[in-house]
């Protein structure tokens, strides 16, 4: 493990009129307009990030209060769509991303002995064009003809010839929400390969920051393909292209070949860091090091590598060639095995650990536990002759929800709760905390266990309304979907009790936390690391 | 090792162009989603507001980049911080060429996939003799299967010569690189100007051919697969000459003034690798969208 000789908050002798001017911080709207501090941005990115949760929440109440009952009730199927689109776009681009990169802006550059990002006026720049991004999006719901309604995954020709007015603004807000993942992960590089402090080499880096690394290459490589992907939406949609219409000589499966070269890597831009974060979390808590240090850093690469030859498994039902419904499937079916190496060292580090459970221990063991699940009902969707009968259902729904709730947002509860102390130097409530747990975990599976079995039973997904037969789940469906929206107020409260006040926390506020984090005093001071700590 | 030997990383205060740009780019995207939206009509405001974005975001650019070169000026950066640009600027190349990747992806998927299969290749004889029984598939695609017709644009002429153009404008920067690594600062300017003099008459160029294209060819934006990708990559590709071109004026401006050492050039070392890259960017349209 690494061991630090010199942490203090000096400023280095030769240098020092600017270190002396960015200290003292603005106040203020100004500070957050125009920070270029790691951890201001960070925590204007988690912010921004659970308002997005609220938002896609708050659709999502809409989508299970219309599905309480069979039949039509609540609102029209056309907006019924729109919730369904909006929803999914909200919670990808808007809650679950930002979360991980606002993470990253706080954590990376302590962790790594960095003074800051690498970059921090980009930085700014990344974040403050996502609430305008998102501020176009959540517009066009009130324009004529409404907002957008094609699902997420925006599929031609419901996207280019069968849509409404607003498909413009769309594709300019997903345009801003690339530039602004793209601005950001390029900070996320630069920052890891240049500003680490002496000493700490690649494999000495917490596999936190490994796993944001790999992420941010992921998305240098895809999201300027997402780019393109709109971009051939707005031209057939508006200029007459045909790049996605038969008759002109294009094809409509083009559109979901493109849209999945970037979707899967995008599933793993959602989970890598997930991975991260309960491999810091799990030691911590069992008071033992990681297991299989270095087999988790080939796992995540190798995952991060397999993620670009598997996305036509999202496209089984297309009619594809017979080779390619294979090589797909077998593709798929290989990303299992980095995965199990993940799991198989999350337990063994659990093994005889002296465990204690806390409220991020309690999430990461959700996480463990519940990802898999996930990964199993993926494999059965991987497996090509099986799928034809699950495709488009609510198994796929369940699937990618038990790998984005219980996985990726799981994580990053787990997150917050382990860095709450360290970025607002009070402990957490910890029997509210508990009681965000618990509620949690048993709303969020009455919400989604029941939607496999509606998908197995052929109940397809994105329809406003079903035949009878699906009533007695998808009203469990509903009640968990309402519990586990009231159970995020629970959290809402805790963070600003704890941000308020509550017990001062040490700068190592969990008896088995490692890394140079823990090194500074909680609340981290503005400014850590303006010289680097040696790493041995 | 000690503390003392570490240069500290410069760490800016706060800075409002960021804020700026955000506007900026909500700017454009209201006023181009507006823009689009009414392409129809031609009602509404939209271009008026994607102009002042466009202004705004100039604006911006041309304050961000002075603070940064006044910075590097008054030598607050070390050598890690050049490293940070230089990183920086490599993967943002990445990433465009992730962009390009994209529609080079659209066009092989239709030359080789489903124009053949909408001719009834492979398994697919009856989606043909149902959908469109007279299509015939063909490269360049000069009848779509809905019957709109057009005209290749043969790779001689305009583009044979804007390939030499533009690889020898290549060679131009890259002497004007040389030139300035052994402080020879007239050759520098002599070599920088000969490549902005190249980018430009190329640019000219490409805007003669899309004319002759329009008026004599026949082939448009709109006509059919082979026109859409045809105008979206050299489209593309031009606007990236574009912005090359400027980035080179401003070096050259940037040089008159007297910036830049052999040590010390980051901006003059990303333009020129930006030009290298939409060099070999035409090299590959040249192959793929004109010759083959
Ligand atoms: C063992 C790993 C995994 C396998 C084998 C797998 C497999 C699949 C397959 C085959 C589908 C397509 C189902 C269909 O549409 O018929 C699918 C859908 C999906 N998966 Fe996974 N998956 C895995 C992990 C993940 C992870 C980690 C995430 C995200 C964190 C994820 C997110 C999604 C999403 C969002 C969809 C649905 C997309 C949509 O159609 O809206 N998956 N998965
Ligand atoms: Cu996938």
């Amino acid at each position: 493990m690494t061991t630090v000789t010199d942490t203090m908050e000096h400023v280095d002798g030769h240098h020092d009129h600017h270190d002396h001017h960015a200290d003292h911080k603005m106040t203020g709207i100004k500070r957050w307009l125009l920070t270029t501090n790691h951890k201001d941005i960070g925590t204007l990115y988690l912010w921004f990030s659970f308002i997005m949760l609220l938002t896609g929440g708050a659709m999502a109440m809409v989508i299970r209060a219309e599905l309480f009952q069979p039949g039509l009730q609540i609102v029209e199927p056309d907006f019924f769509n729109q919730m369904t689109t909006v929803h999914g776009l909200i919670m990808v681009f808007g809650a679950i991303m930002p979360a991980f990169t606002g993470l990253a802006n706080w954590m990376i550059p302590m962790m790594i002995g960095a003074p800051d990002m690498a970059l921090p006026r980009l930085n700014n720049w990344s974040f403050w064009i996502l609430p305008f991004a998102f501020g176009i999006l959540l517009a066009s719901l009130f324009m004529e003809g409404g907002g957008p309604n094609f699902g997420w995954t925006f599929y031609a020709p419901l996207s280019t010839t069968y849509s409404n007015g607003s498909t413009a603004f769309f594709v300019f807000a997903v345009h801003i929400m690339g530039i602004s993942s793209i601005m950001g992960a390029i900070n996320i590089i630069v920052t890891i390969m240049n500003m680490r402090a002496p000493g700490m080499t690649y494999m000495k880096m917490p596999l936190f920051v490994w796993t944001f690394f790999i992420t941010a290459y992921l998305l240098i490589a895809v999201m300027p393909v997402l780019a393109g992907t709109v971009t051939m939406v707005l031209t057939d949609t508006y200029f007459g292209t045909s790049f996605f219409d038969a008759a002109g000589g294009g094809d409509p499966v083009l559109f979901q070949h493109i849209f999945w070269f970037f979707g899967h890597p995008e599933v793993y831009i959602m989970i890598l860091p997930a991975f991260g974060i309960v491999s810091t979390t799990i030691p911590a808590f069992c008071r033992k090091p990681l297991f299989g240090y270095s087999s988790m850093v080939y796992a995540t690469a190798s995952i991060a590598f397999l993620s670009f030859i598997v996305w036509a498994h999202h496209m089984f039902t297309t009619g594809m060639p017979l080779a390619g419904e294979l090589f797909f499937m077998y593709c798929t079916m290989l990303i299992a095995v980095p995965t199990g190496v993940k799991v198989f060292n999350w337990v063994a580090t659990m093994w005889r650990g002296a465990i204690s459970f806390e409220t991020p221990m309690l999430f990461s063991i959700a996480f463990v536990i519940l990802f898999t699940i996930g990964g199993f009902s993926g494999l059965m969707l991987a497996m090509t002759p099986v799928d034809f009968q699950y495709h488009d259902t609510y198994f796929v729904v369940a699937h990618f929800h038990y790998v984005l709730v219980t996985g990726s947002l799981f994580s990053i509860f787990a997150a917050v709760y382990y860095w709450l102390p360290k970025w607002t130097g009070h402990m957490y409530d910890e029997k509210l905390g508990k009681l965000h747990f618990w509620c949690s975990m048993i709303s969020v599976n009455v919400l989604f266990f029941p939607m496999h079995f509606l998908g197995l039973a052929g109940m397809p997904r994105r329809i406003p309304d079903y035949a009878l037969q699906f009533a007695d789940f998808n009203k469990w469906v509903s009640i968990g979907g309402f519990a586990f929206g009231l159970s995020q107020l629970i959290f809402l409260a805790l963070v600003i009790k704890c941000i308020r006040a509550g017990k001062q926390a040490e700068a190592k506020s969990w008896e088995g936390a490692e890394g140079l984090e823990w090194t500074v005093a909680s609340p981290a001071p503005y400014h850590t690391f303006a010289t680097p700590p040696k790493v041995d | 090792m000690s503390n003392k030997d570490y240069e500290t990383y410069y760490v800016p205060e706060q800075s409002h162009w960021p804020i700026v740009g955000a506007l900026a780019l909500f700017l454009i995207a209201i006023g181009a989603g507006s823009y689009v939206a009414n392409l129809d009509t031609g009602e509404g405001v939209g271009g008026y507001i994607l102009l002042a974005g466009i202004a705004l975001i100039v604006y911006m650019m041309f304050g961000w980049f002075s603070n940064v070169i006044n910075e590097s000026m008054a030598g607050k950066y070390s050598a890690q911080m050049d490293a940070s640009f230089r990183q920086g600027m490599s993967w943002f190349i990445f990433s465009e060429v992730m962009f390009f990747a994209a529609f080079f992806g659209a066009l092989f998927y239709a030359r080789m996939l489903s124009v053949p299969w909408l001719g009834g290749e492979g398994n697919n004889y009856e989606t043909w003799n149902v959908l469109w029984p007279e299509f015939q598939a063909a490269w360049p695609l000069i009848k779509t299967p809905d019957g709109s017709t057009t005209t290749g644009m043969g790779w001689y002429g305009l583009p044979l010569i804007n390939t030499i153009l533009l690889l020898t404008s290549s060679v131009t920067a890259h002497f004007a690189h040389v030139a300035l690594e052994n402080n020879k600062r007239a050759s520098l300017k002599f070599w920088l100007a000969s490549t902005i003099l190249l980018g430009t008459v190329f640019l000219i160029l490409q805007v003669v051919e899309y004319q002759h294209a329009y008026a004599d060819l026949d082939l448009t934006l709109a006509s059919g697969i082979y026109g859409n990708t045809f105008y979206m990559l050299t489209g593309f590709h031009g606007m990236h000459v574009t912005l090359g071109t400027i980035m080179l004026i401003v070096m050259f401006l940037r040089v008159m003034k007297g910036h830049f050492t052999p040590e010390n050039h980051f901006a003059f070392q990303a333009t020129s690798w930006y030009w290298h890259f939409v060099d070999v960017v035409w090299v590959l349209l040249f192959v793929f969208v004109y010759i083959l």
